[in-house]
């Protein structure tokens, strides 16, 4: 591999209604990664090696959350993507849009609460052996704010132990969750491991001046992972 | 041809939307020992024979008006004119 390697691309997408889009892209941009911005009408998804689906209230949360942006014109491209093997990532929104579209497991419900909560939470890191935990230590406790409604993520007894024994369950909220998500799930992979959502966002901790930094393991071990790929097998073009 | 469909949180879901009506309910001194929260959707189908229609919406329950995980639904079609 060159030094001069370029820089490895990672698609975040923007539905109507997305707001932390432009946030994911700077923290990529600042992790090392070029970030391609998509636009949810687009069928075709550019050359990348990741996609980011970012937070906010794609297409106003209509019926329920993420349930309409699933249907948006670049997702089935990003299914396809996904059933490649490429690597996805959707934050707050972007997971439940992915549990929408099927390609998370689960669902994301109203808080407990009824209360929007935004504030800093206490995450645990259960897997470190994922393209988006592989920075972290085992049981390494982040610091990573959470922004949300309906956070609540469910999982019927079935599925739930379904997840646990395969080890699909990243995040949790160490202490009190504060969405009240069953068994603490803040974050979860598809059986593949390619696929993984959660709903605090590393975007937002990636600069000292907003309190922590811990979200940069977290995007910036997908960095490193698109960066093992493309020395692997570089891009044609 | 109308129909309506009712969305319902399936039973063992909690309901926090459900929970807080019925929590003001019973501040505004009602009994009342339960309330859930689900969603109405009425249509107007262009289809014209009810068992297409059924059908039809039986898959627009599945694939968009709920989410099978956490909700479940009834299709009511109106009556023959």
């Amino acid at each position: 591999m060159s030094t001069t390697a370029p820089k490895p691309r990672v698609a975040v997408v923007t539905f109507p209604g997305s707001n932390d889009d432009r946030d994911a892209a700077l923290a990529l941009a600042r992790l090392g990664a070029e970030p391609v911005p998509v636009w949810h009408a687009d069928r075709e998804l550019p050359e990348v090696r990741a996609v980011v689906l970012p937070g906010g209230f794609s297409y106003g949360d209509y019926l329920r959350a993420g349930a309409l942006a699933r249907f948006a014109p670049v997702m089935e491209s990003v299914r396809a993507f996904a059933a490649d093997g490429g690597l996805v990532l959707g934050i707050c929104n972007g997971f439940q849009v992915l549990c929408e579209a099927g390609l998370l497991p689960g669902a994301l419900r109203p808080n407990h609460s009824l209360s929007f909560v935004c504030r800093d939470v206490l995450l645990r890191v259960e897997r470190t052996d994922t393209a988006f935990t592989a920075r972290c230590a085992k049981r390494q406790r982040l610091s990573i704010p959470v922004k949300h409604g309906e956070g609540c993520f469910f999982a019927g007894p079935e599925l739930l132990s379904e997840l646990e024994a395969s080890g699909q369950i990243v995040l949790r909220y160490e202490g009190e969750s504060p969405n009240g998500s069953v068994a603490g799930i803040a974050g979860v992979v598809n059986a593949e491991g390619n696929v993984m959502g959660l709903m605090p966002h590393p975007e937002h901790a990636v600069d000292a001046l907003s309190g922590s930094t811990d979200g940069a393991l977290l995007l910036g071990s997908l960095v490193d992972a698109v960066r093992q790929i493309e020395s692997a097998q570089p891009a044609a073009a | 041809m109308r129909a309506t469909v009712l969305v319902r949180p399936k039973p063992g879901i909690l309901d926090p939307q459900g929970e807080a009506v019925l929590g003001s309910l019973k501040q505004l001194g009602f009994a009342v020992d339960d309330a859930r929260v689900g969603r109405v959707v009425d249509l107007e189908l262009e289809n014209g024979d009810r068992e297409q229609a059924r059908a039809e919406l039986e898959r627009m329950c599945e694939q968009l008006l709920a989410n099978p995980l956490i909700e479940s639904y009834e299709i009511e079609l109106a009556e023959d004119e």
